[in-house]
C-alpha cells in the first residue's frame, strides 16, 4: 500500500516519560533494604549464610503461593482462600499419611487442592460469581473444615521421609524448601513468559472480551488459574506440615495478605494484564527480609506489623504505575 | 489555500500562534497557527496522527505547549491545567463520556456545584429544576431525574453539552460527536449545534466524516503531519479539495466502484443456511464465494453485528447450518471459526479488537499463540517477524513493535486489528465497521486492502453504516431488517448512494 513509505511514527505519544527507575523500584528497594540491614545488623548475624538461608526457607510457602497467585491476579481474578487452603491441605495430608502412608497422603493433599480450586473456578466461570466473593467464602469454608475435622488438634506426622522432603531436609547442600521455591519460580516464570497459556492469561487479564474475540479460551484460563492457585496452596500447606512435622488448621493463617502483597510488590497489576513471577519471588523475599531484620532489631510483634505495613505502602507508592 | 484572516476586525476569540509540541523527540505540532472567530462553528480536520488531538489537548490544558502562545479575546493566557482552561470558558465534549452512570442527569450536570438547603444538605429538587431549564433552552426532552445509565448515547452527549453550558463555556470542543449516533440522532445533534450557535457559542468540531463538515462548518482548518495545511471558508468548501488537503493525494478514485469478475459457479467459500440465534438473527441464508465482497447494510439494530457474531462463534446458533467450502462446520467458539479460516474484525476495536495496554507485537500474536508454540514454548522471535512484516505490509505507524497499542492513533489501531487477523491467513473475513473512527487516508487504505484480499481469492463479508463505502467495495449488498435478509442486490443494479440509502430506510419502515 502506498502509505507504507511513511514509516514509523507515533500517533498520540505518551503525555510524558515516567522516570525509568520507578520500573525497578522493587529491585532497588530490595538491595537498599538488604544493605541497610547488613550494615546495622551485621553483628547480630543478619548476613550469616545460615540466617539468609533461613529467610528463603521461611518464605518458601509464601513464594510458592505467590507464583500461582501471580497468574490469578494477572488474569484479573483474585484468590483470598490460599492461606486457608494451605491449612486444610496440611491437615488432609497429615491425616491421610497417618491412615494410608506417605504417597497416598501427598496425593490426598494435592487432590484436595485441585478439588477446592475446581469449585472456586467453576463458581467463577460457570455461575459468574466474582472471584473475590467466591474465595472469601472458601476461606471460611476451608479453615472451618480443617478445624472441624481435626477437632482443633494438631495432626503429627511421623514419617521422616515426608518431613525431610517437604520441610527440614536438604538436597545435597541446598535445603529442600529452597529447591521447592526455585522449581516453582522457574516453572512459573517459563509458563508465564514463554507459553501460549501464559500469554493467554495476560490477554485475559488485559481485556477478556478482546481475548475471547481473538480465540483465546478465556473461560478455561480463568478456571485453570483458580485450580493451580489452590493446588499450589495445598503444596504450601504440605511444606508447612513438613517443616513443623504436623498438619494444623492454623497453618497459613493470614498468608493470603502476604501473598497478595508479594505479588503486587513484584509489579503485577492489581487489575490484571501485567504480571511478573520473578517480581513475586522478590516481593516475597523482601517481606521475609523485613520480618527477619525487624526481629533481629528486637522489635516487638506489634511494632513489626507497623513497620512492615509502612514499607509495603511505600514500595507500591514508589513503583511505576500506568 | 486563501486565508480568511484579513476580513476580521476584532481580535478572534481564540488565537493560537506558533504552537510547537514534541514527545520524546518526535515533533507532533510544528509552528501551528490556529484561529477561531467568536460564534463560528470551526471544523478541525486531519488524518490520524496529524496533530488534531494534541492541539486540542493543549487547548483543554491537558498538555503544556513547548512553543507558541494562546490568546483569548486578544489577551495571552496560560492554560496549563484543565481547570484553568475551563475557567477561560473552554469545554470539551468527550468522545468517551465523562458522566457518572449511576447519578441522575441533574446530579451529573451540577456535580460538585450542588444547590444546598438551609441545613447544608443537597437539594436534588432544586438542581433538577435548574437542569430542566437548561435542557429546555437546548430544546431537548430529557428527564433530569433519570439516572444517566438509562439514557441513550445520543442523550448522554446532550447532557454533556448541557453540563458544559452550565459551566458558562464559550468554546465547545466536540470530538467526533456523531461517531456513535444513528442517522436521525445526527440530524438532531446538528439542530442543537445550530441552536448553540444562535446563542453565540463557538464550536470546534472534530470529525472524520466530511459530509458533516460541509453541513455544519463555517470554516475548516486542515492539519497534516503536525502543520496547518490551510483554512477554508464555507463558500469555498468542496469535497475533493478537502480530501486532497487531508490526505495530500487524490483518493477520490479509491472510492469509485469498478466491476470485478466474480465466479459464482462453484461451491461458495462460506454459506449460511437458515441461521437463527437467540440474539435476534432470523433465518439468514447467504453465500459468499471466493473472490467476492458481500456488503451487509441495515440500520442499527437490524442484526448486522449479531450475524457476524453468529458466524464467528460468539453467539450460539439456535438453528441453521454454517458451511465452509460446502461442508458443514461446527463453530462453538471463536477458536473453531479461526480453525476453519474465518476471522472477525469486530465493531468495537478498543473493547473487542485489542488489548490496548499490551504491545503491538503481543496483540498481533494473540490469535497465533497455538501456531507459534514450539514444543510447548512460544516462539517470540517468529512472532516478532510476523508482526514486523504486518507493520510493513499495512503501513502501520508505530514507534516500535514494543509500543503499547493505546499510544497509537485510531487508524493505526484499526490496522493492528486487521494485521493480527491477516497474519492467520484466513479464507473468510468478516469485517464489522472496519473504517469507523479512522481518517480518510486510512479508510482508502482499508478499502484498497479489502479489494486486494478479494482479488487473492478470499471471501469477504463487510458490514458498514457508510453506504458510500459499501458501494465502493461490494459486489453484492444484502439489506438486513430485524435480523433477517430483506433484500439481496447485485451491485450493478444499484445506481448511487441515495438509492441504497432509500432501500435501507425502507427496510426499517
Amino acid at each position: 500500500m502506498s502509505v507504507a513509505t511513511r514509516g514509523f511514527r507515533g500517533g498520540s505519544p505518551p503525555a510524558r516519560r515516567k522516570v525509568e527507575w520507578r520500573r525497578y523500584v522493587l529491585y532497588i528497594g530490595f538491595v537498599v533494604l538488604f544493605l541497610a540491614f547488613a550494615i546495622t545488623l551485621g553483628d547480630d548475624g543478619f548476613t550469616s549464610s545460615n540466617n539468609l538461608l533461613n529467610i528463603v526457607r521461611q518464605t518458601a510457602t509464601i513464594s510458592i503461593m505467590a507464583v500461582a497467585v501471580t497468574f490469578v491476579i494477572g488474569a484479573a481474578e483474585i484468590d483470598l482462600s490460599v492461606g486457608a487452603v494451605a491449612g486444610l491441605g496440611s491437615v488432609v495430608c497429615a491425616m491421610a499419611i497417618d491412615a494410608y502412608g506417605v504417597v497416598p497422603g501427598v496425593a490426598a493433599g494435592l487432590a484436595l487442592g485441585v478439588l477446592v480450586g475446581s469449585i472456586n473456578g467453576a463458581l467463577v466461570v460457570v455461575i459468574g460469581i466474582p472471584s473475590f466473593l467466591v474465595t472469601l467464602g472458601m476461606l471460611g469454608i476451608a479453615r472451618g473444615t480443617a478445624q472441624w475435622v481435626t477437632d482443633s488438634a494438631p495432626q503429627p506426622i511421623l514419617s521422616d521421609a515426608f518431613n525431610a522432603t517437604f520441610g527440614s531436609g536438604d538436597l545435597g547442600p541446598v535445603p529442600s524448601l529452597v529447591v521447592w521455591t526455585a522449581v516453582a519460580v522457574a516453572i512459573g516464570h517459563l509458563v508465564l513468559r514463554r507459553t501460549s497459556y501464559g500469554r493467554g492469561v495476560l490477554a485475559t487479564g488485559g481485556n477478556a472480551e478482546a481475548a475471547r474475540f481473538s480465540g483465546v479460551p478465556t473461560r478455561r484460563i480463568k478456571f485453570l488459574v483458580m485450580v493451580v492457585s489452590s493446588g499450589a496452596a495445598a503444596i504450601a500447606g504440605m511444606l508447612y506440615a513438613g517443616r513443623l512435622q504436623s498438619g494444623r488448621f492454623q497453618w497459613g493463617e493470614g498468608d493470603e495478605l502476604s501473598v497478595i502483597a508479594a505479588v503486587i510488590l513484584g509489579g503485577t497489576a492489581l487489575f490484571g494484564g501485567r504480571a511478573s513471577v520473578i517480581g513475586a519471588l522478590l516481593g516475597s523475599l523482601m517481606i521475609g527480609l523485613i520480618n527477619n531484620g525487624l526481629i533481629l532489631m528486637g522489635l516487638e510483634f506489634s511494632q513489626q506489623q507497623i513497620v512492615r505495613g509502612s514499607i509495603i505502602i511505600l514500595a507500591v507508592a514508589l513503583a511505576a504505575r500506568d | 489555500m486563501p486565508s480568511a484572516e484579513a476580513r476580521v476586525d476584532d481580535p478572534p476569540l481564540l488565537r493560537m500562534r506558533g504552537i510547537g509540541k514534541a514527545f520524546s523527540g518526535v515533533t507532533v505540532l510544528d509552528d501551528v497557527d490556529y484561529e477561531v472567530r467568536a460564534g463560528e462553528t470551526h471544523a478541525l480536520l486531519g488524518g490520524n496522527g496529524a496533530g488534531k488531538s494534541t492541539l486540542m489537548k493543549i487547548l483543554e490544558g491537558v498538555y503544556t505547549l513547548d512553543r507558541g502562545t494562546v490568546e483569548i479575546d486578544g489577551a495571552a493566557v496560560e492554560l496549563g491545567t484543565p481547570q484553568a482552561a475551563r475557567r477561560k470558558g473552554i469545554a470539551m465534549i468527550f468522545q468517551e463520556f465523562s458522566l457518572v452512570p449511576t447519578l441522575t442527569v441533574a446530579q451529573n450536570i451540577y456535580l460538585t456545584r450542588e444547590t444546598r438547603t438551609r441545613l447544608g444538605l443537597l437539594d436534588d429538587r432544586a438542581i433538577e429544576r435548574r437542569a430542566a431549564e437548561l435542557l429546555a433552552e437546548l430544546g431537548v426532552d430529557i428527564d433530569p431525574g433519570l439516572p444517566v445509565s438509562r439514557l441513550r448515547r445520543a442523550s448522554m452527549q446532550l447532557v454533556e453539552i448541557a453540563k458544559a453550558l452550565s459551566h458558562d463555556a464559550r468554546i465547545l470542543i466536540m470530538d467526533e460527536p456523531t461517531a456513535s449516533l444513528a442517522q436521525s440522532e445526527v440530524q438532531a445533534l446538528f439542530t442543537i449545534v445550530e441552536r448553540l450557535k444562535a446563542r453565540g457559542i463557538t464550536i470546534v468540531y472534530i470529525t472524520h466524516r466530511l459530509e458533516e463538515v460541509i453541513e455544519v462548518a463555517d470554516r475548516v482548518t486542515v492539519l497534516r503531519d503536525g502543520r496547518v495545511e490551510g483554512t477554508v471558508e464555507r463558500s469555498e468548501l468542496t469535497m475533493p479539495a478537502l480530501i486532497e488537503m487531508i490526505v495530500g493525494r487524490d483518493v477520490g478514485a479509491t472510492m469509485q466502484w469498478a466491476e470485478r469478475p466474480v465466479d459464482r459457479g462453484g461451491t461458495p467459500l462460506l454459506e449460511l443456511q437458515d441461521v437463527s440465534t437467540a440474539r435476534g438473527v432470523r433465518d439468514v441464508s447467504l453465500e459468499v464465494h471466493a473472490g467476492e465482497i458481500v456488503g451487509l447494510a441495515g440500520l442499527m439494530g437490524s442484526g448486522r453485528s449479531e450475524l457476524a457474531h453468529a458466524i464467528f462463534g460468539i453467539d450460539a446458533l439456535e438453528s441453521g447450518r454454517i458451511l465452509v467450502r460446502g461442508r458443514e462446520v461446527a463453530i462453538r467458539r471463536p477458536a473453531d471459526a479461526i480453525a476453519h479460516g474465518i476471522v472477525l474484525v469486530p465493531e468495537d476495536r478498543r473493547a473487542q479488537g485489542l488489548v490496548v495496554d499490551h504491545t503491538v507485537q503481543a496483540n498481533m500474536m494473540l490469535p497465533l499463540l497455538r501456531r507459534l508454540s514450539r514444543g510447548g514454548l512460544l516462539d517470540d522471535a517468529a512472532g516478532a517477524q510476523i508482526a514486523e512484516r504486518s507493520v510493513e505490509r499495512l503501513g502501520i505507524r508505530t514507534p516500535s513493535l514494543r509500543t503499547v497499542v493505546r499510544r497509537l492513533s485510531g487508524g493505526n489501531q484499526q490496522k493492528v486489528v486487521l494485521a493480527k487477523w491477516l497474519a492467520t491467513e484466513p479464507d473468510v473475513l468478516v469485517l464489522d465497521e472496519p473504517t469507523v473512527g479512522v481518517d480518510i487516508g486510512t479508510k482508502a487504505d482499508i478499502v484498497e486492502l479489502v479489494r486486494d484480499l478479494a482479488g487473492q481469492g478470499k471471501a469477504v463479508l463487510v458490514i458498514s453504516s457508510e453506504l458510500a463505502e459499501l458501494l465502493a467495495m461490494a459486489d453484492r449488498i444484502l439489506v438486513l431488517r430485524a435480523g433477517a435478509v430483506d433484500r439481496s442486490l447485485d451491485r450493478s443494479e444499484l445506481s448511487d448512494e441515495p438509492e441504497l440509502h432509500r432501500l435501507v430506510q425502507e427496510a426499517a419502515a
